[in-house]
């Protein structure tokens, strides 16, 4: 029988029987609407995720203290306290000269309820290098940020994270204004511009202080819980990890890679290791609702043997007008696989949709939310509703085919 | 020969009963004839009809058809066969209401792989032939009786079959139009065509000019119908 004869007969059973074949098709259509939503919703989240991450910087080194673990981060990103790292290593990176490098900057930090006059908040600070602003991508809003005199002389200088400085001194001007942090005072030189904060860091709730002056004064460390380089170029990054590796091992007299005290990191391995979770969140959640398409694949069994009873006498005619058994079974399938497949286009067209529609949500709250449309999700929808329909009406389609032509036109 | 059963059989097991329906039947059916199978019900008559038309397999026994033995075709061949060498006519029509009169009748087309423009055609020549040209887009549901047999009728006659089989074609019908179907065939049947009608009727077997009556399984009587003119008669009687 011609393709296209059976699914004109399918349409035709379809528009027939309107409300059955809605609630057939409703359990396809949510499954295939759930698994786009998810394919979609994942996609934008990682590119979300990894947006945030590049804004950062791809093109930035960390060196953490603590022996590096292949299967994760070192210790010390955890919050365990690693005292591998000094000031001397950053020294002697920068004083390498390293023309790839274009800029090196230390920091450790700590907490602490930061208060002015009747106001008081509390935020992490930072003590870190003259160089902070350049390799951070950080704008100052007011005053500037503390100079590399100030750095090296354990100047009592800090400047704000624009979010804190509102929150402190609202529309009042807080440079040369003292704050005490730890008990003791500082001097407020300058605030930064607030540029957003992604889950790693956010840079308009933080304070930033010399290192040598929190190291000393508010701290009382001689190690740097991490430095941060930025690299001309990202082609660069494994040549500079290899050289600034070499220089550390010499510095902490290191002879084999198993000894390292240190771990030397990239953005674009973060990079890769967030896109493993994510890509495995989403498979989880696109299995999850898959489940869905399993219950509405036996909806449409159900649907299809009870066609098939309903039909039972149009079965024996055809076969008394000469179709095989093949015939009916192919009839039937591709019925069954007409109605799996219509219902995965709604489910595509609604999950597109629905996808879009969150994305618009998501953007009008103020994130940067990209509507990522899953083209393989898409072709996967098809594919799927197809192959329910196939894997669900096989068992319709053959009890179909082996009804006796007799018994089937004495039916009634 | 265009039909020859020998010695044919045809049991039905159920568990551990076995009914003999058919109890070895022997006769001829020449190209072109009109033969009424006659007998009352459980005569095995329908049986006999499904199995000259491919419908159902014989216990034993042999059936040639066109000189070829027919006996133990499989399934797929038996489905070329009623496709293309015979055609059904129904008691209770056996139309399809979701289908147009037209698409009705281009169903065994569809199962004869022809292409679809020269299936349109042929199905329309065979409706203006049975004076239903006004009627192709019509649904079954919207049509009388007397129409719907011979929308059967032209369903039946769309693929050219050497044979056409009518199961009670008048047993649905008031009696005029059951004379129209009737008169139909034996029209039919003038131009060539062989029919073999099943009926319990008399008044319709006389339509043939041979009559073969079943009982309990086997033939008492094959023998021409001599007046045929009866039938005439009746119809006027009717009018």
């Amino acid at each position: 029988m011609y393709f296209r004869d059976s699914i004109i007969a399918a349409l035709q059973m379809i528009a027939r029987n309107k409300t059955q074949s809605f609630l057939t098709m409703l359990g396809i259509v949510i499954g295939i609407m759930s698994v786009i939503i998810v394919m979609s919703l994942g996609a934008s989240a990682q590119e979300f995720i990894l947006g945030q991450i590049k804004n950062y910087g791809s093109n930035m080194i960390a060196i953490l203290p603590g022996k590096p673990d292949d299967s994760g981060a070192p210790a010390s990103a955890f919050g365990i306290v690693a005292t591998s790292l000094k000031n001397k290593d950053a020294e002697s990176i920068i004083n390498a000269n390293n023309p790839h490098i274009d800029g090196v900057s230390m920091y450790v930090r700590g907490s602490d309820i930061i208060t002015w006059e009747e106001n008081s908040v509390s935020t992490t600070f930072y003590g870190t290098t003259a160089s902070y602003p350049e390799i951070e991508n950080s704008i100052i809003e007011k005053g500037k940020f503390f100079s590399k005199d100030e750095e090296l002389s354990n100047a009592t200088v800090v400047v704000l994270g624009g979010k804190i400085a509102n929150e402190l001194f609202g529309e009042d001007n807080p440079l040369g204004q003292k704050i005490k942090i730890r008990k003791s005072n500082f001097t407020i030189v300058g605030v930064l511009k607030t540029k957003g904060g992604n889950f790693i860091q956010n840079q308009d709730e933080e304070i930033f202080v010399p290192i040598k002056t929190a190291q000393n004064v508010l701290l009382g460390i001689n190690y740097l819980d991490f430095m941060r380089m930025r690299i001309d170029k990202t082609e660069n990054i494994d040549k500079v990890k290899d050289d600034v590796v070499e220089i550390l091992r010499t510095n902490h007299s290191i002879d084999s890679p198993e000894d390292d005290d240190f771990t030397v990191r990239s953005v674009a391995q973060a990079l890769e290791a967030i896109s493993s979770i994510t890509d495995i969140l989403k498979f989880f959640l696109v299995a999850v609702s898959a489940i869905s398409l399993i219950v509405g694949g036996f909806g449409i069994m159900n649907i299809m043997l009870a066609i098939v009873q309903e039909r039972v006498k149009e079965i024996g005619l055809r076969k008394a007008l000469g179709a095989t058994s093949n015939d009916i079974v192919w009839q039937f399938l591709v019925e069954a696989v007409t109605i799996t497949f219509i219902s995965g286009i709604i489910g595509i067209v609604l999950g597109v949709s629905i996808s879009f529609l969150a994305a618009q949500i998501i953007t009008a709250l103020g994130y940067t939310w990209p509507f990522i449309i899953s083209y393989d999700g898409i072709a996967l929808g098809c594919l799927v509703s197809i192959c329910i329909g196939l894997v669900f009406g096989i068992v319709p389609a053959l009890r179909a085919s082996k009804l006796d032509p007799i018994e089937a036109l004495r039916y009634e | 020969m265009l039909i020859s059963v020998k010695k044919l059989k045809k049991d039905f097991k159920e568990t551990e009963l076995t009914t003999e329906v058919l109890k070895g039947l022997d006769f001829e059916i020449k190209k072109g004839e009109f033969v009424s199978i006659m007998g009352p019900s459980g005569s095995g008559k329908s049986t006999l009809m499904h199995i000259l038309g491919f419908l159902d397999k014989l216990s034993d026994g042999k059936y040639f058809f066109e000189d070829r033995d027919v006996s133990n075709l499989s399934d797929s061949e038996l489905a070329k066969m009623r496709n293309q060498k015979v055609g059904f006519v129904f008691q209770s029509f056996n139309l399809l209401n979701r289908m147009t009169v037209l698409e009705n009748v281009m169903l065994p087309l569809i199962y004869s792989k022809g292409l679809e423009s020269s299936r349109e055609q042929r199905a329309k020549e065979i409706l203006d032939q049975m004076g239903l040209s006004h009627r192709l887009n019509y649904l079954p549901n919207s049509i009388s009786g007397g129409e719907k047999q011979r929308v059967a009728i032209a369903r039946a006659l769309v693929n050219n079959p050497e044979v056409i089989f009518a199961d009670e074609p008048t047993g649905n019908l008031d009696s005029k139009s059951g004379f129209q179907v009737m008169k139909i065939l034996q029209d039919l049947n003038e131009k060539g065509n062989t029919i073999i009608l099943v009926t319990h009727e008399r008044i319709t077997a006389e339509y043939a000019s041979r009559i073969i009556n079943i009982k309990d399984g086997q033939i008492i009587d094959d023998s021409p119908v001599v007046i045929r003119q009866v039938a005439a008669k009746n119809q006027e009687l009717i009018k």
